[in-house]
């Protein structure tokens, strides 16, 4: 089975300590891996600002996930997803080939200027 | 786009009406610097696209083509699912 690239970013409730988040981080890219997927990249945003209440919550954990996977998989980690309560949202995304290379020259560190990198580079 | 244009009391037309703006050639940011990807994960940069109250400004302001602005768009609105971007606001800028 082919695999093909997607991006998850996920938002977990402030409400879990940090053992907790660990756990249920580890949890999902355990789940990847498991399921014959790749982890490209991961990203933690830490607690962070939320623009509008959600759950009477005004902030949250973003996890990003960047990773291969087979097309099936999708749907069994959006249910996994849903089923978790400790999640508040999440979304899936398939990244075009122009959004691969802006996120590898990204984590290269291509960007230096916040305000300018998107003008110069992306 | 040089052509003068009914204004009326939009207050979206606000650059046109200024006269340095006006006479300025609108360009699309996009294809000018060769940007191929819009990351709606980056809510510093959508929001040039969007006005005080959080919503997408028209191509006509901004001069961005019909092919970013679609993706403009899709972006804003994937930042909004995940509060990276309000849907509405109050005073944004």
């Amino acid at each position: 089975m082919e695999l093909k690239n997607y991006e998850s970013v996920i938002i977990f409730t402030p409400v879990l300590s940090d053992d907790q988040l660990k756990d249920a981080v580890g949890k999902y890219r355990q789940l990847i891996t498991e399921h014959k997927g790749e982890i490209v990249h991961e990203e933690n945003w830490g607690l962070t600002k939320l623009a509008y209440p959600m759950q009477k919550k005004s902030t949250g954990f973003y996890q990003v996930f960047e990773y291969k996977a087979t097309t099936d998989f999708i749907k069994v980690l959006e249910l996994q997803f849903k089923r978790d309560e400790r999640i508040m949202r999440f979304l899936t995304t398939a990244p075009d080939k122009h959004a691969v290379i802006y996120n590898e020259r990204k984590r290269r560190g291509e960007f230096n200027q916040p305000k300018k990198e998107k003008e110069a580079t992306a | 786009m040089s052509s003068p244009r009914q204004h009326g009391n939009n207050p979206n037309f606000v650059f046109n009406t200024t006269p340095e703006v006006a006479n300025k050639k609108k360009y699309c940011r996009f294809k000018k610097n060769g940007i191929k990807y819009i990351d709606y994960k980056d809510a510093n940069f959508l929001m040039k696209f969007l006005n005080d109250q959080g919503k997408i400004l028209p191509r006509r302001i901004t001069g961005t083509s019909l092919k970013y602005q679609r993706k403009v768009a899709q972006a804003v609105k994937r930042a909004r699912h995940l509060a990276i971007l309000p849907f509405v606001a109050d005073g944004l800028k």
